[in-house]
């Protein structure tokens, strides 16, 4: 059985209810806990293994080693969070917030401080400096171990050879 | 007998949602064929399977629609495990199922809104859609999205819903099943709604089934068919039973699919009171996918089948989809056949389309 004016009691408690929007922006929004936003660097942290850029599905990202940089272009990012869980030293997270409208796209550089490149510079020094010292002592090593056949080589040829005439 | 003209029907029209061109031959008043013609969004993620490995394409599929997006996911974890014989932990399967039928709500709700616009109800539109608000926001508090999830990985899911959570969403499920009821009622009992749907685009079982109709579109005209009824994830233990009508008009289709929200509310409560209380959330999975799969799922809108194949390398070779809209669309062409000119937008926002993901 069909009946008019079915969704009056729906209007009457909607007309003497508060309103169930808020007033943005003078009321902020509350996000909730584990809410995706964006994604957040701990830059100094970082180690620029490159993880993060062969994880993600825009490519959005790119890392400069030798700079300590570390590029997102925000546009482009989906909030997927795969570059969060391939990170190996969890220095990415992503955080509440959306990204802001912009008339550009553009990307945002992240910087290593001053302190962590000259140390990281610092132990890639002692790093090639040691594998630089390693490499020489393989190569004496390897060079006398050649010298040593060469010359059980010669002895040994030296025996096989027949004894000259006496007369 | 009048003279037959041929008005075009979209792609821009104030009652679509998404691109759909469709040629209406018209007699008189009344629609003598339809044509459809899609094509307007096509993306081609299909092809870029290939590009990426497989881990990371998952990212890509979830992201075929913003309404189905769980539904994109979940049926291409379930092709990839599939092809690798991964056993999902238990907890795992319930707390898909969860969100799985929370996406369904939210979909449905928005179809509700949608199709009271469609009939000129806009006070009824916004209720509707307020109340999938909550839903969302629920949504958002569990995964940290609003529409696209991301807390699928192929071997479990990423994220868990904690007991707090699990509580605050049983709460306010009984308050959306509450308010769901009062707005449904106008639905299904209004005069001015039903002069609407009652009797509007029948499509008769045998039509239903000659034209491979799915979802509720063929459960309204009286077909049992619902992946879920296969049981994959934990719907084998939920005892899940399909929601079916018989008339075949809007109005069925409209009664399936509210009846399907209440459904959903009672495996979601059901799940949370099955669910083991502790377990793992994942299995490690390595190696990459070697052979070929079929998983076939029942989204809000049909059912979705989602083919991979791979052959040892971390990308897919090939990977396809088939969505229940594409499948809809034949019984739309039905169901507009001998229709009124003025009931073009409401049946077709009965099959509930997303053209997003039909053009891929």
């Amino acid at each position: 059985m069909s009946r008019v004016m079915k969704f009056a009691p729906v209007i009457l408690k909607n007309l003497f209810s508060k309103p169930v929007t808020r007033q943005y922006p003078a009321v902020p929004i509350q996000y909730p806990e584990g809410d995706r936003g964006h994604i957040e660097i701990q830059i100094d942290r970082c180690i620029s293994c490159g993880m993060c850029v062969r994880s993600c599905p825009t490519g959005t990202l790119s890392v400069d080693r030798m700079k300590g940089t570390w590029t997102i272009n925000r546009f482009d990012c989906v909030q997927c969070g795969y570059c969060v869980l391939k990170c190996p030293v969890k220095c990415l997270s992503i955080v509440p917030g959306y990204q802001v409208p912009e008339r550009e796209k553009t990307a945002q550089t992240y910087q290593k401080s001053p302190e962590v490149l000259k140390a990281e510079a610092e132990k890639r020094a002692k790093q090639a400096a040691l594998a630089k010292e390693m490499a020489a002592k393989k190569a004496a090593a390897l060079k006398a171990k050649k010298e040593a056949e060469a010359a059980a080589a010669a002895g040994k040829a030296a025996e096989a050879a027949p004894a000259p005439a006496e007369n | 007998m009048g003279k037959k003209s041929v008005i075009p029907f979209g792609p821009q029209h104030p009652v679509l949602p998404e691109p759909i061109h469709l040629d209406l031959v018209v007699e008189d008043e009344r629609i003598v064929e339809a044509i459809p013609n899609i094509g307007f969004i096509h993306r081609g993620l299909e092809g870029l399977a290939p590009d990426r490995d497989f881990q990371k394409y998952l990212y890509v599929v979830e992201r075929t629609c913003g309404i189905c997006s769980f539904g994109h996911g979940l049926g291409y974890v379930e092709s990839i495990e599939g092809i690798m014989n991964v056993e999902v932990p238990e907890r795992a399967k319930y707390l898909r199922v969860v969100w799985a039928e929370m996406a369904r709500m939210t979909s449905h709700l928005m179809w509700l809104g949608f199709t009271a616009d469609a009939f000129g109800f806009e006070s009824l539109f916004y209720e509707a859609w307020r109340i999938r608000e909550k839903v969302l926001d629920l949504m958002e508090m569990t995964t940290g999205g609003r529409l696209i999830y991301s807390v699928l990985k192929v071997g479990g899911v990423l994220k868990d819903i904690t007991p707090d959570m699990q509580k605050k969403i049983l709460d306010d499920l009984n308050e959306i099943e509450k308010e769901t009821r009062e707005m449904t009622r106008t639905f299904l009992d209004d005069y001015s709604v039903k002069t609407r749907l009652v009797g509007v685009g029948v499509l008769t079982k045998q039509q239903a089934h000659d034209v491979g109709a799915c979802g509720p579109m063929a459960r309204a005209s009286g077909i049992v068919c619902d992946m879920r009824m296969r049981g994959y994830e934990a719907y084998a233990d939920l005892g899940f039973e399909p929601v079916v009508s018989q008339d075949g008009d809007s109005y069925a289709r409209c009664e399936v699919r509210i009846n399907e929200i209440f459904a959903s509310i009672e495996l979601v409560r059901r799940a949370f009171e099955r669910m083991p209380k502790e377990g793992d959330l994942a299995v490690t999975v390595k190696g990459n996918p070697d052979g070929e799969y079929f998983a076939r799922i029942e989204q809000p809108r049909g059912e979705a089948i989602f083919y991979s194949e791979g052959h040892g390398k971390p990308a897919l070779d090939r990977f396809r989809l088939r969505t229940p809209t594409f499948a809809n669309l034949q019984a739309l062409c039905e169901t507009l056949k001998g229709a009124e000119y003025a009931d073009v937008p409401i049946l077709i926002l009965t099959i509930d389309p997303c053209i997003s993901c039909t053009e891929r």
